[in-house]
């Protein structure tokens, strides 16, 4: 176990090393990214100049630090970058700033910064916000990590900006999940894959024959739960994204299903089918393998999701006929309260970080929906315009969701604002991509 | 001996970046390395299909090894699928008699297996489409107990809505996915005779 460990890690390293040897740019390396595009955005986003970072070659490995932080910047459709050509200068220290340029320029911050090395071999990303109004500096930053790291300093460069802007912190920096189906019935192949928010640095977690589905990332980002029937029956596995390292922890007769991490990361919900077939919740005791039953009924229960303070769980269930959203105590033995009304379709809940909203899919005038639902006053706002849309799910600060659609028989992901306003699209280069799950905020 | 091994990897790596970087970076990049396997199949689970891992493995689950065989082709039993209606679990139509063809072989050969797989159309969501996929698998299931098939004989599945037959997106497709699909596995021990 420990060899295989060492050998993928050093093999990740030979990886890298020989598409640099060969010239391989930086989105070709590990895999595929996915290719984003912005489907809708605010009305008047805000102008901002992003001024080309004081590069540190070659330690920075020729990224562009400005462009990571523009394409996250657009790419949330709340921000219009001002175009290279049309910058007035290129400084990469405030003192360089003459604001009334940047005004004049049409820009309301502008953002510079550079990329130095230090002495322990680490590379440090420094940056500059500065109102163009006023000239005053709204934020300054420095964000340092080994170089292989440069990319995601660079988001959190974005999270800082959109942060102080916006004042929502940004999920830029953050990581999903999610499955790529290649092929045709009955020769399809599945992948699990790994990769920043923006689609960019996609590693391969999972390859196989068979369907992968449901991914659900531990509260620390460092595990993956999935179903994999790998085995041509189901199976709930946690895999350590880092190295590779996986377990198998339940394997049982009938379905092993829907994985959920509880908010302190040492027990996982699921649903267990049993040979007889009465899909039903579950909590497993990670440490302890210890399996309580949570819900005993003849219909289907399934897709549990912890509310952030690991007392209940959401789950579908279609008890009353047609599948909708219940809550019942996490420790057992707790009685079933319906949380959705409207509609007679509502599935896969899942809530966000402050407890407040709950996202599901629903049936809007016969097309799947994503919608969310206030849980205080019980409003619900559908959210997603698709025909196939699935398995939202909520990045770590609660404003976007990503779910899966299907357009022109192709499964895409897609991004959307919880107020509704922006939108994005992410396409993998062939094949399908679905399921995906937002990863937590790195640490 | 793991020198060897790293020096074949090296050299697999190069010659296959060497591919892709004549392949234009484009399309397929170099399959990154597998995971490692299971650290512990506490539960039975086999590798078969996943990670190149070790076919010889996927003998000794708890539900028995799910290596499949061609299986009885006779009459009815060459139909391996029974079709399913919108949110429906009912079997009905051409699907009662092909039932009813398995279920005889079954009963008649109790040393023969069999996995039932379950599986939806790709509409709503994918969880909850298992659940249903599950139960159709087991409405054919307990139709087979009821015509003396033993327990020990069945092994059930749901793909839910995960391996389509038709990738189409159409009703015409659809029909085709909300099925039962009838799978022979290699014979194991006859089963206990039901009491």
């Amino acid at each position: 176990m420990p060899y295989r460990i060492k050998a993928s890690r050093s093999r990740t390293w030979l990886l890298l090393v020989a598409a640099a040897v060969f010239g391989c740019g930086a989105a070709c390396t590990v895999y595929a990214a996915l290719q984003i595009e912005i489907t809708s955005g605010v009305r008047d986003p805000i102008p901002i100049a992003i001024v080309p970072f004081a590069p540190d070659s070659p330690a920075d490995g020729g990224l562009d630090v400005a462009g990571v932080v523009q394409h996250d910047l657009e790419g949330s459709g709340r921000f219009r970058a001002l175009p290279r050509e049309r910058m007035p200068s290129t400084p990469t220290r405030v003192e360089g700033v003459t604001a009334s340029d940047w005004k004049a320029a049409g820009s309301d911050y502008v953002v510079v910064g550079r990329v130095a090395t230090l002495e322990n071999g680490a590379l440090a990303v420094d940056f500059d916000l500065i109102n163009t109004l006023t000239g005053a500096r709204l934020a300054s930053q420095r964000f340092t990590g080994p170089p292989s790291a440069l990319r995601n300093a660079a988001h959190r460069v974005s999270d800082a900006i959109y942060q102080k802007i916006v004042g929502v912190r940004g999920a830029f920096a953050t990581r999903i999940a999610y499955v790529s189906v290649d092929g045709t019935p009955p020769a399809q192949h599945y992948q699990l894959i790994v990769a920043d928010a923006d689609g960019e640095n996609a590693h391969l977690i999972l390859d196989s024959r068979f369907p992968i589905m449901s991914p659900a990332w531990s509260p620390d980002g460092q595990w993956l739960a999935y179903v994999s029937f790998e085995s041509k029956l189901s199976g709930v596995y946690v895999q350590l994204v880092r190295t590779g390292e996986r377990r198998l922890v339940s394997a049982r007769a009938g379905i092993n299903g829907a994985p959920a991490w509880s908010p302190d990361g040492r027990k996982l919900a699921l649903t267990l089918g049993g040979s007889n077939g009465n899909p039903d919740i579950y909590v497993l005791d990670l440490g302890t393998q210890a399996l309580t039953r949570i819900t005993d009924d003849p219909s289907i229960d399934t897709e549990p999701e912890w509310t952030p303070d690991g007392r209940s769980l959401f789950f579908t269930s279609d008890r009353a006929g047609s599948p909708q959203i219940y809550e019942v105590s996490a420790s057992g033995g707790g009685r079933p309260k319906r949380i959705t009304f409207e509609g007679n379709y509502n599935a896969r809940p899942r809530v966000s970080a402050d407890g407040t909203q709950l996202a599901m899919v629903t049936l809007d005038g016969g097309n799947y929906r994503i919608a969310v639902q206030d849980l205080a006053s019980g409003a619900v706002r559908v959210l997603s315009h698709g025909h196939l849309d699935e398995s939202p799910s909520f990045a770590p600060n609660g404003a976007t969701l990503i779910y899966s659609q299907r357009e022109a028989g192709r499964g895409s992901l897609a991004t959307v604002s919880v107020d509704g306003l922006t939108g994005l699209r992410l396409k993998a280069q062939q094949g399908a991509v679905r399921d995906p799950a937002w990863g937590p905020f790195g640490t | 001996m793991a020198e060897q091994r790293s020096i074949n990897r090296v050299l697999a790596l190069l010659v296959a970046a060497a591919m892709l970087t004549l392949a234009g970076c484009g399309s397929k990049p170099v399959k990154p390395p597998p995971p490692a396997a299971p650290a512990e199949s506490n539960a039975g689970a086999l590798s078969e299909g996943a990670n190149g891992a070790n076919a010889a493995n996927a003998g000794g689950g708890a539900l028995g090894s799910q290596e499949e065989t061609a299986g009885p082709q006779a009459g009815l039993l060459a139909t391996r699928v029974i079709y399913f209606d919108f949110d429906s679990a009912v079997i009905q139509g051409a699907g009662v008699d092909v039932l009813a063809a398995h279920a005889k072989y079954l009963a008649a050969n109790p040393q023969a297996r069999v996995r039932l797989e379950g599986n939806t159309d790709e509409r709503g969501s994918r969880e909850y489409n298992i659940g249903l996929g599950d139960r159709r698998a087991q409405a054919v299931r307990r139709g087979m107990l009821l015509q003396g098939v033993a327990e020990g004989q069945i092994t059930t599945v749901s793909y839910g809505e995960e391996r389509p037959a038709d990738p189409g997106h159409d009703e015409a497709a659809w029909a085709k996915n909300r099925r039962v699909e009838i799978v022979y596995l290699t014979p194991g021990q006859p089963a206990a005779p039901k009491p």
